[in-house]
């Protein structure tokens, strides 16, 4: 029992170490910069999973939830307190170590807050708006709650794009490292790339837990009866707004923490992360991955978001997710990575097989 | 004593009077049925007291306590529990993870243990899945547990959708048309079934068409004809009741 349970993670940690080996005995260590990022856009990627296929909802948004996480905290690690230093509340917060100095590239020492308390801000912040957002939204049902999510994510969009605080179209740049115990990292630096992955991967390790037990406990069995028919849901005594509402919550809290690393990541963040064509695609490779299959959804979303940054889709990289989205809601709606399929091709190839050894036999 | 007692309900959609001043009250431990013609309001009558719609005017009692217009979880909550008449199960759900939804209002782990499960949730979940083998067993369908609900033969399913209600350990039942689409064998089966209930000490309210099942089983029966209560009574006064053959067998005069 608690070795099957573990089984999938094993795996996984295996699969990680498999792979870090390969791109560098391979000689391509820098593969491991595209994969990390991949890593960190998976966390919203697996969350969304159980909101879209197990919860049974719909979110267009999510990318906005993404850039509400990277630009808190892009904003709260670029900004200079150092004229502030004398209010009450940069006090306090200098006072108790919970501030970093950095040298920004041209020399200039800048006094921010630490990226930890910045975390803890971009998560209470996300909470509140997904919950301004969700109360209402999560109502809604199908198209409407599709058409009032993509409207959430525009308003975000626009505000990010029009803001001065926020850069406008440039973004925000020089976000600082996101220093972690024992002397790790989190930065694009390039002799950190394998730490940043392991990081990355244990991050994603944890979110896939949380997201494994959910799945296995009262609570995801509730959402997934709200998914069955929300009617029997409430007349067994689920409160299904309740249930909506935090798994909602959870999703967009799993966004705001991947936008929050993949920001320190990468050093910055533009407006583009908020853009309606990052939620379709998240919302794309939860079809792909199966819908109701957190383990196919990761992995496809390792796969395709590291060939989407390898630039492997070139200038047809929004073209290539809205197609595969259609392609598989027509044709593969249980998505790919399933153990069926796996049997189905086991047996197609013994049969091809057969019938090779059968041909040559008569020969 | 009457666990449900409905007082001079009423409920409209648009011009049509779905449900028009009906009174009525289910003794605990009865087997009570609500019968008539198509359109006559009898499911909009669940709906009500379930929770699933809202009232125009009147109140429905469940023990002496209003419970109209609360939403359906926290009907269920009191102790109510309803079957649906085009059988709604969890299509997506293995039959004993439907039957273990049925459990939920019998357990409490929240949202903490679904991320970080502690001892006493995982001991719960594995009272909740023994809980709801044993019922699945009881019903006769403990070879189904692992199958998908959804594909199901509509009989099984009905019958799945019982062992969800009662996996919610309910005082009062609500069956609507537990026969639609059966054929004879299994409609005598849902038949015993719901005699077993009754014995167990549940109160057992339900629509039905079926006339023998219904003449078989109930004590009382009332009689609803567009929203209208014409008659009620044990089910032999109600068989020779002129408005009820006149609503059913039509009107010589016409």
């Amino acid at each position: 029992m608690t070795v099957k349970k573990f089984k999938p993670i094993l795996i996984l940690t295996a699969a990680m170490i498999v792979i870090q080996l390969i791109v560098s005995l391979i000689g391509t260590e820098f593969y491991l910069t595209q994969l990390t990022m991949a890593l960190y856009y998976s966390l919203i990627i697996i969350s969304l999973c159980i909101f879209i296929g197990y919860a049974g909802q719909i979110s267009l948004g999510h990318a906005a939830f993404f850039a509400i996480g990277g630009y808190t905290t892009a904003v709260l690690t670029t900004t200079n307190f150092k004229e502030y230093i004398g209010s009450g509340l940069i006090k306090l917060i200098h006072g108790i170590g919970l501030t970093s100095t950095t040298i920004d590239p041209y020399g200039k020492e800048i006094l921010h807050l630490s990226p930890w308390l910045a975390l803890f801000t971009a998560i209470v912040i996300t909470i509140i708006i997904a919950l301004i957002i969700g109360i209402p939204v999560l109502k809604l049902k199908g198209h409407y709650m599709a058409m009032a999510t993509l409207g959430f994510g525009l308003i975000i969009y626009r505000i990010l794009l029009g803001s001065k605080i926020f850069g406008q179209a440039d973004g925000i740049s020089n976000v600082p490292a996101f220093t972690m115990p024992f002397g790790l990292k989190i930065c694009g630096d390039s002799s950190l790339r394998l730490e940043n992955y392991y990081i990355a991967g244990f991050i994603v390790l944890l979110g896939i837990i949380i997201l494994y037990n959910l799945i296995h406990s009262r609570a995801g069995r509730a959402l997934r009866a709200i998914h069955g028919s929300e009617e029997a849901a409430g007349a067994s005594g689920i409160n299904t707004a309740k249930y909506k509402l935090f798994i909602f919550v959870l999703s967009a809290v799993f966004a705001c923490i991947s936008g929050v690393f993949l920001t320190h990541f990468f050093g910055g963040i533009g407006p583009a992360e908020a853009g309606v064509m990052k939620s379709v695609r998240y919302v794309a490779l939860v079809a792909v991955g199966g819908m109701a299959n957190i383990w196919g959804t990761l992995g496809m979303s390792l796969i395709l978001n590291f060939l989407s940054l390898r630039g492997v889709f070139g200038s047809y990289d929004d073209a290539f997710f809205g197609s595969i989205l259609i392609l598989f809601i027509l044709v593969f709606p249980d998505g790919i990575l399933k153990v069926e399929n796996f049997t189905r091709m086991k047996e197609f190839f013994k049969d091809l097989f057969k019938k090779k050894s059968e041909k040559v036999n008569k020969a | 004593m009457n666990i449900l007692e409905v007082r001079d309900l009423c409920k409209s959609f648009g011009g049509l009077r779905a449900v028009d001043n009906v009174s009525f009250s289910v003794k605990q431990n009865h087997i009570k049925a609500i019968i008539g013609p198509n359109g006559a309001g009898k499911t909009t009558l669940f709906n009500l007291i379930s929770g699933s719609l809202k009232t125009d005017s009147g109140s429905i009692l469940y023990k002496k306590e209003t419970i109209q217009n609360s939403p359906p979880y926290k009907i269920a909550r009191k102790g109510l529990s309803r079957t649906f008449q085009n059988i709604k199960l969890f299509g997506n759900m293995t039959v004993l993870e439907n039957v273990m939804v049925g459990r939920h209002i019998r357990s409490r782990a929240g949202f903490l243990n679904a991320i970080m499960p502690l001892p006493r949730a995982r001991h719960e979940e594995k009272v909740t899945k023994e809980k709801a083998e044993a019922i699945i067993s009881m019903l006769g369908i403990g070879n189904l547990s692992h199958l998908e609900a959804s594909g199901l033969p509509f009989g099984k399913q009905r019958i799945v959708e019982f062992a969800r209600s009662l996996a919610m350990e309910p005082e009062i039942l609500l069956l609507d048309e537990p026969a639609a689409g059966l054929n004879i064998q299994e409609t005598e089966d849902i038949a015993k079934t719901i005699s077993k209930i009754r014995d167990q000490g549940i109160t057992i309210l339900i629509i039905e068409h079926d006339m023998s099942l219904i003449m078989d089983i109930s004590d009382t029966v009332m009689v609803l004809s567009y929203g209208v209560k014409i008659a009620e009574g044990d089910p032999k006064t109600i068989q020779r009741d002129k408005e009820v053959i006149k609503v059913y067998l039509g009107d010589d005069d016409a």
